[in-house]
């Protein structure tokens, strides 16, 4: 069986067997990114276009050394030097790029919903590398990947989601996809970076660290975005710090095996203190190289075989 | 498809025999087993090269590292079939380099698999020489390769289909050829 659609556009709409074989995918992979001739033939001839209106280094980057180690050419265009700045809309971008012969457009862009539109006047393959505070299913892909393989699997886990709910794309895709693997997740934050009913998708809320993290399985801290301080939601950096900073001992709170995750970059002293970041727990390095590998797994599995969404039948 | 058997191949004593024949065969042409490694190919050149160690240890009273290959990533027809096949893990727990590789597999037909086994195994490193070990060779080569171990040659048509069962993954041996009667 494969993964039969045409887009990655995020958690919402993928199920627990899609989501299984696009993780049991990312395994194999991993073994390439690890070995001396990182390269395997199977999408030679194939171009996966990274379209970027946002800053990215991990994620760009994590998606173009993706696209070579599978052989793909892959192409960056950030935005800042291109067509947008003379005002070319995104779908006449996109258009022209795929009458150019991209099979894959990963574009990561402020506006969310901007992945969706595109997949609609594209017939080349369309991943959602961030859109807005909406969704980030690579990221959420390679978190859960980093779980199943340090604990075995994600189902029954307690898996605390740490600082800026409200604005964390991070965030949405992950409490998508951790629920309908049967992972129990909690979210922590100041009551003014919770979004209001988040409860409706499955998660406990906590407005205290200490109770949140409490025998947790998996603790994943979000990036405090510095700039949400101007607009209010918090006081200072220093109060956030104290109130939801990630500290050894908080973490001491947690199960005695607990697992640390932070998406990057990180603000060492802020959302996390820098001993946890560099403690044995923490997994941080190891998920962007599982990054790589999950990566590779969806470009396979939507640009690998023919073109599946094409075919009738 | 509803596959009908029309004629068996090997039975599981003429597997067994064949087996012991290619274990000598791979001693002699090797004379020993130094730097001798089985490499079995997804999935049922994997219990054929377990098959042939145990062979070997009982002959020679030596351990071969047997890996596991597969192919999948290095196939060439990735861009023709609509669905992507499954990846499992390749799993060589050595390196390859200067080690006489034996290539395992079931069954050598167009030598497809076997090109993409190539590929994949000079993609770990550079060893010393390949050889290929099959069960049962058909005919109807594609590509110029050929076996230096072969349990069986059978002449078939291409319209059929040969097929082998071992007792590690489909409770029987026996190798047959079947006609799609759908």
């Amino acid at each position: 069986m494969g993964l039969n659609r045409k887009d990655l556009l995020g958690m919402q709409d993928l199920t627990a067997e899609e989501i299984q074989l696009i993780l049991e995918t990312a395994e194999p992979m991993k073994d390439i990114i690890r070995r001396q001739i990182k390269k395997v033939p199977t999408l030679r001839g194939k171009v996966v276009i990274n379209l970027f209106y946002e800053p990215s280094t991990r994620t760009r980057t994590s998606f173009e050394l993706a696209g070579k180690y599978m052989s793909a050419d892959t192409i960056n265009i950030s935005t800042s030097t291109s067509s947008v700045v003379k005002g070319e809309t995104l779908q006449d971008t996109a258009k022209t790029l795929e009458v150019m012969g991209a099979d894959v457009v990963v574009i990561r862009h402020s506006a969310a919903g901007a992945p969706h539109i595109l997949s609609k006047h594209l017939s080349a393959s369309v991943i959602n590398a961030g859109d807005g505070f909406h969704e980030h299913p690579t990221q959420a892909l390679l978190d859960m990947f980093t779980i199943k393989e340090k604990k075995g699997r994600i189902a029954g886990l307690k898996v605390a989601i740490v600082g800026d709910i409200l604005h964390s794309r991070v965030a949405r895709s992950n409490i998508w996809g951790l629920a309908r693997m049967g992972a129990e997740v909690r979210v922590i934050g100041p009551a003014t970076l919770v979004p209001p009913e988040i409860e409706k998708l499955g998660v406990t809320i906590y407005t205290s660290v200490e109770e949140g993290v409490r025998d947790a399985d998996v603790i994943m801290v979000l990036r405090i975005q510095l700039e949400r301080q101007q607009k209010g939601l918090f006081p200072t950096i220093r109060e956030y710090a104290r109130l939801y900073g990630i500290t050894a001992e908080r973490v001491s709170l947690a199960r005695p095996d607990v697992m640390i995750m932070h998406p990057g970059p990180m603000n060492r002293g802020v959302e996390i203190a820098p001993e946890v970041a560099d403690s044995m727990q923490s997994v941080i390095n190891e998920q962007v190289t599982n990054g790589v590998a999950v990566r590779m797994a969806l470009l396979y599995l939507l640009a690998g075989g023919g073109n599946p969404h094409e075919t009738v039948g | 498809m509803a596959l009908q058997e029309k004629a068996i191949i090997l039975d599981d004593n003429g597997i067994r025999r064949a087996l012991t024949r290619i274990a000598h065969e791979i001693i002699e042409k090797n004379k020993g087993v130094d730097n001798v490694v089985l490499i079995g190919i997804r999935r049922r050149g994997v219990p054929l090269a377990e098959r042939l160690a145990g062979k070997i240890r009982e002959i020679e009273g030596r351990e071969v590292p047997i890996g596991v290959l597969d192919i999948t990533l290095y196939r060439d027809d990735l861009t023709t079939i609509t669905h992507q096949p499954v990846i499992h893990k390749t799993e060589i727990p050595f390196a390859v380099d200067n080690k006489i590789i034996v290539l395992v597999d079931d069954v050598l037909f167009t030598g497809r698999t076997v090109r993409a086994a190539l590929d994949a195994i000079i993609d770990l490193g550079r060893p010393r020489a390949i050889q290929l070990a099959v069960l049962v060779d058909r005919g109807h080569r594609e590509l110029p390769i050929r076996a230096d171990y072969v349990g069986k040659n059978v002449p078939t048509s291409r319209k059929e289909i040969v097929s082998v069962y071992l007792a590690e993954l489909d409770k029987q041996d026996k190798a047959v050829i079947e006609v799609d009667t759908a």
